[in-house]
């Protein structure tokens, strides 16, 4: 039972990476209709800013916020200068230009820091904690509650601040907004903005436990879609609930089922995505909407 | 009208080029065109794809995989030489190609997109779990291709042939192919999916169809790569031989057959030139290329070429779209769901 326990929470906290993963995709998807394969590498990279902040003798909380606002600015900055122009341009376009930044922030981490895997320092104490009579590890729990706070703040953001508001009104009713006075261009670079913000807060609690390497974040952000899909990549909080029990059902399935072990685990998130998208492309808490062929 | 002139002038000349390469080039250049071979092939798979049917797909490089391992596994167990080899990777690989169209057909768009992309990062991890067929990590070796008796000259220029006559052969079934109904169905369903349904073209055998050539020749493709390597492993068919294949078709020209001949030379020797550079600078090119590319000549280096010359000797333009011209039929339609 104890092994139980501990496997469902670290399923749990792998969970909530995947949560605050997909919600960043979720964010934009909603707001744009882009799936932004970039997110993941742009999460990377911030990871790595992190990093460095800390090999220069920054503490590691202060490198975190620091770097929290590097990839707010950043994410804004991309919106406007590289989606801004392909916003309303063939689904073809856009992707291939997400996948033109995925290309360059992997090349640029290279660049800068290396393909060699580094370590990277966990912000939590290593020494478990005991809960109950049972050893939880104190990095799963603080993953999972640094990912639970993030997640709340941004769901308070959206539903009580007036500029949470704008932002949904502008999601999803650009025209109206617009006429509203509400600064619809703006309110998206915000949205690429947040998505940065939660990309970076996974990257740097995952990457403890992962190591930090370029393509630190190709996998974890599968899961992320997988999570999305799963919930329904137009629902915030079917994105949530999608990586929650992505991380859980995928870490006792891999721990529990010899066949499945370490390797297929990346098939099952898969095979999740596939299962979905045939069966009920809206997801767990998505809407079905009208296809046209 | 445009006369064919032009074009078949353009066509002996890439042929005579590949016919004397091996004669006047070092003998690096021309392995690296062995490779060149290997990714037209592949190239040419997404063009007809995602460029003329508009199926977005981020995943060939399992495709390739497929092929690379069917055509080394045959050689390395069952010590089959490759002219049966490479057909069977092709068959393969078409198989499974049919199998991911069916899926297809029901993943709009983006989302095809995504689980390609999905699939593409799962492949190495399906090749290092089947350990008992695929050797696991450190892969399988092939033997070295023999050049028959007859041949003057040595082995590696014997593949170098052979991997450009099958280039040939699959340039010329898929220009035929492309050029008449099959063609016009596939574009038709790309431009205007209602309109083409309504004049009776039938979306799921022409798609399913475009997917299982497509990896056809993504798996004839993969099949060349193991050979002139002689040797396959997981490390060989990551995402990234995928996004390569992505580039070198968005950089070559993603609408047109000669995009894959000039995207697969690109990704062949761009990466030897900006490795000088640093590590990372492959990366950082490709991917500040495929936006500038995206932003301003969306038809690649050949659409653009192309119509370069086209206003030099005065003759009229035509579109530099990636997708159509006519709007797509959702937007005629009255009282569309607003998303919510």
């Amino acid at each position: 039972m104890h092994d139980l326990a501990q496997q469902i929470v670290s399923g749990l906290a792998t969970g909530s990476i995947f949560a605050s993963m997909a919600l960043a995709l979720v964010l934009i998807y909603r707001a744009m209709g882009i799936i932004n394969f970039a997110q993941g590498e742009m999460a990377m990279f911030t990871t790595y800013i992190a990093w460095q902040l800390v090999q220069n003798g920054m503490p590691m909380w202060a490198a975190f916020g620091a770097t929290v606002l590097v990839a707010f600015v950043g994410g804004v900055a991309l919106e406007r200068l590289v989606i801004r122009p392909v916003e309303r341009a063939p689904q073809l376009t856009v992707v291939i230009v997400t996948l033109g930044l995925f290309t360059a922030f992997n090349g640029l981490a290279g660049w800068f820091w290396g393909f060699i895997v580094k370590s990277f320092p966990t912000p939590f104490p290593t020494s478990p904690l005991q809960l109950g009579g049972v050893a939880f590890s104190a990095q799963d729990l603080g993953v999972i509650v640094v990912s639970l706070v993030t997640l709340g703040l941004i769901s308070l953001f959206f539903q009580k601040t007036k500029l949470g508001l704008a932002m949904r009104a502008a999601a999803l009713y650009p025209e109206e907004s617009r006429m509203l006075g509400i600064r619809v261009g703006w309110m998206l670079a915000l949205g690429w903005g947040l998505a940065a913000v939660v990309g970076a807060i996974s990257g740097i609690m995952i990457a403890p436990v992962v190591f930090l390497d370029p393509n630190m974040m190709q996998t974890v952000i599968v899961y992320a879609f997988a999570a999305a899909v799963l919930g329904g990549i137009e629902s915030p909080i079917g994105a949530v609930v999608g990586g929650l029990i992505l991380g859980v059902g995928i870490n006792l399935l891999g721990t529990y089922v010899d066949a499945i072990g370490n390797e297929l685990r990346l098939a099952a998130a898969l095979a999740v995505i596939v299962v979905v998208l045939m069966v009920k492309p809206a997801g767990l808490f998505g809407r079905a909407t009208v296809q046209r062929v | 009208m445009r006369s064919n002139g032009p074009r078949l002038a353009a066509i002996a000349l890439a042929i005579v080029v590949i016919a004397v390469l091996p004669a006047i080039a070092p003998s690096f250049i021309v392995f690296d065109f062995i490779f060149v071979a290997a990714y037209a092939i592949a190239i040419l798979g997404l063009i007809v794809l995602t460029g003329m049917n508009g199926q977005i797909s981020l995943g060939h490089g399992a495709f390739m995989a497929l092929g690379g391992y069917v055509a080394a596994v045959l050689a390395h167990n069952a010590g089959w030489p490759y002219w049966i080899g490479v057909p069977l990777a092709a068959v393969a690989s078409g198989a499974f190609g049919i199998l991911i169209g069916l899926i297809a057909l029901r993943l709009a768009g983006v989302y095809l997109a995504l689980a390609t992309f999905s699939l593409a990062v799962a492949t190495p991890s399906f090749l290092k779990h089947f350990k008992s067929v695929t050797g696991g990590f450190g892969g399988l070796s092939l033997d070295t291709v023999k050049a028959p008796g007859w041949f003057p000259l040595d082995a590696q220029n014997w593949l170098y042939y052979v991997a450009w006559a099958v280039t040939g052969v699959v340039f010329l079934l898929s220009a035929l192919l492309v050029q008449g109904k099959f063609g016009r169905a596939l574009r038709a369903l790309r431009d205007n999916p209602i309109a083409a349904v309504s004049f009776g073209v039938n979306p799921y055998y022409y798609k399913t169809l475009a997917f299982g050539w497509s990896a056809v020749l993504a798996g004839i493709g993969g099949a060349f790569l193991a050979m002139a390597t002689a040797y396959v492993s997981p490390d060989t068919f990551t995402f990234a031989l995928s996004i390569t294949l992505l580039i070198g078709a968005v950089l070559g020209g993603i609408l047109t057959f000669w995009g894959a001949l000039v995207g697969a030379i690109v990704v062949e020797f761009l990466p030897f030139v900006a490795q000088k550079i640093n590590a990372g600078a492959p990366g950082v090119v490709y991917g500040v290329a495929l936006i500038l590319m995206m932003l301003f000549v969306p038809d690649g280096i050949v659409g653009g070429l192309q119509r370069l010359v086209r206003g030099l000797i005065g003759q009229p333009q035509l579109q530099p779209a990636l997708e159509p011209t006519v709007p797509p039929a959702a937007s005629i339609a009255v009282d569309q769901p607003s998303r919510e």
